[in-house]
């Protein structure tokens, strides 16, 4: 229920996320989720693919600065209140999210998010728990 | 307190007042014997009206011009020699990043006094003829190595000359050959520990007590991590091939400051700017005329390293010799910033000592009005900072705080991708000043 992440360091310079994700095209490497926060110097550009070793060794071997982290990704029904339950029973649970990026998929009742959470095995226990559908590498694959 | 060793104890702890008369007088010759043997030293004493003559005290040498690295390279390859080629009985050549490299020329008596010399700064440092001496730096046109090795072989150690290269068998060699000291380049050491460690060695596994580095700036910060990684104590030496080689000064025990062979070797600090003598304890440029060399003898060379003098007589091992303080760095390399002078040196023993970043960075001069900046440029390397901006904030912080601390100059740190700073295949190029030419 633990899915794989990919983080790489970006400068803030022109076509650099061009290029980037050019690695990612030719080397056939298909983006599934995508999320970019930056400053004014540097940005963090966090992606679900579907082949994340493949993925971090060609960015890797590109001069990048890569990272593979866990994170989950949950199932929400796309309509009003959809996020926030699960957000609640892991505030509840005393689960912190660094960070979380949703995007939509077919079937288009579906919202799907990503979370990055202090605590992964408790928030998959927590959110099964409530009966919160959680996504696997597989699923990622085949959205 | 063990007692203290010496190579040459009757000089090593001469009186300064005898010292000096003894460097005025050669002084006096070596100013003569250049002027007669070597056209270019005539030539340029002719120009300027200078007769060998009128050299008469210390004072009198500020009178004569320097010397510099391009007087040697326009002289390539035997131009400055003082001897006929039969009394060469050695050659050396540094390495010459650009261009020809400068060739130096040694006569038997030049051996002779090049090995005292280096056997004086291991004998200080600490070794004795009962140490084996692994010599880690490559054998050939370079001085170190052969420097170290005559110097060691005439203290009576038992030299393995190893030279540079295949790490895995220098430690193997350490290992099984005991040896107790180690010639190196203080990055190469770090190294040679490294491996040692990976090959499942502790420092407790080597023999090794004592390290006599050199033929590269090294920072108190390299210095300790290499003493740590194999439990070592570690001195520096400084020399350069157009001197005489390694042997020009040399820590003691103490290491209170590199004790100058001022028999052999009369140093001045000049400013970089001005070229103006400089009194004791200022920093500047190190001049150095050699007062015995008979292959190859040098007035006033300049050799672009800055360091300071303390000539006091007080350090606890009893030499009287002058000390000088370790390199600061190249004056080419320096730059002033906001009326600070700076070295990338300082810069880099900060940089080389933070963890997350690569070993390359480069440093960035521009001016907004009447204001200098200065932008610090380091390679984020590791991927475990992504998780969170705070990390690389945090980073980005802790940089600027510690070159603050250093240099008491605020500086804009900007993390870059791996491999974004230009590499080169020569020296790199770290100062990248985009100030009005003219202004520093």
């Amino acid at each position: 229920m633990i899915i794989k992440q990919i983080s790489v360091f970006v400068e803030n310079k022109s076509g650099r996320l061009a290029q980037i994700t050019k690695v990612l095209a030719d080397n056939n490497v298909d983006i599934r989720a995508l999320s970019l926060a930056d400053t004014t110097k540097f940005g963090i550009l966090r992606f679900i693919v579907n082949e994340p070793e493949r993925a971090e060794k060609v960015l890797r071997d590109a001069d990048l600065t890569v990272s593979i982290t866990d994170v989950i990704a949950v199932s929400v029904e796309d309509q009003p209140g959809g996020l926030s339950r699960p957000l609640r029973i892991l505030d509840e649970k005393g689960i912190n999210v660094e960070y979380i990026y949703a995007f939509v998929g077919a079937p288009h009742d579906k919202a799907f998010v990503i979370l990055r959470v202090d605590d992964n095995e408790k928030a998959v226990k927590e959110l099964q728990a409530c009966g919160i559908p959680l996504l696997c590498t597989k699923d990622i694959t085949k959205i | 307190m063990a007692t203290i060793n010496y190579w040459q104890k009757e000089i090593e702890t001469m009186k300064r007042s005898e010292l000096e008369a003894l460097q005025l007088e050669r002084l006096k010759y070596i100013v003569k014997y250049c002027y007669e043997r070597v056209p270019f030293y005539q030539k340029r004493f002719d120009s300027i009206g200078l007769k060998p003559e009128d050299i008469k005290s210390f004072q009198d040498v500020e009178k004569i011009p320097f010397t510099t690295k391009d007087d040697i390279r326009d002289n390539y390859p035997f131009g400055l020699f003082a001897v006929p080629q039969k009394q060469i009985v050695r050659m050396h050549a540094s390495s010459g990043t650009t261009g020809k490299p400068t060739v130096v020329g040694y006569t038997r008596n030049d051996l002779d006094t090049w090995s005292d010399l280096v056997a004086r700064l291991c004998v200080a440092a600490g070794a004795t003829d009962e140490d084996i001496a692994q010599i880690s730096f490559g054998y050939g046109l370079f001085t170190g190595a052969l420097g170290l090795h005559y110097g060691l072989e005439k203290l009576g150690a038992s030299i393995v000359p190893a030279s540079s290269g295949n790490t895995e068998k220098q430690v193997m060699l350490l290992k099984d050959f005991g040896a107790t000291v180690l010639v190196a380049t203080p990055s190469y050491a770090l190294h040679i520990g490294e491996v040692a460690r990976d090959m499942g060695y502790t420092p407790d596994d080597l023999k090794l007590r004592l390290g006599l580095f050199g033929s590269e700036g090294c920072t108190e910060e390299m210095r300790s991590a290499v003493e740590e990684s194999l439990g070592i104590f570690a001195t520096d030496n400084y020399g350069m091939s157009e001197l005489i080689g390694p042997g020009v000064s040399g820590d003691c025990e103490f290491r209170t400051g590199m004790h100058i062979a001022e028999d052999h070797f009369y140093p001045e600090i000049v400013d970089r700017n001005t070229l103006k003598p400089l009194g004791e304890g200022e920093i500047g440029e190190l001049v150095i005329t050699t007062l015995t060399k008979e292959g190859f003898p040098l007035l006033r060379y300049r050799t672009k390293d800055i360091t300071k003098i303390n000539y006091t007589p007080d350090c606890p091992c009893g030499r009287t010799g002058a000390r000088m303080a370790k390199i600061m760095g190249r004056s080419d390399d320096m730059f002033k910033i906001k009326g600070v002078n700076v070295f990338p040196s300082q810069i880099e023993s900060v940089l080389v000592t933070t963890p997350h970043i690569g070993p390359q960075y480069q440093l960035i001069l521009t001016r907004t009005g009447f204001m200098d900046n200065i932008e610090v440029v380091v390679e984020v390397v590791d991927g475990s900072l992504l998780e969170r901006y705070a990390e690389l904030e945090k980073l980005e912080n802790s940089i600027r705080h510690r070159l603050q601390t250093v240099l008491g100059l605020d500086c804009k740190i900007t993390l870059k991708e791996p491999r974004s700073i230009e590499r080169t295949a020569g020296k790199a190029k770290r100062v990248v000043d985009l100030r009005n030419k003219g202004t520093i």
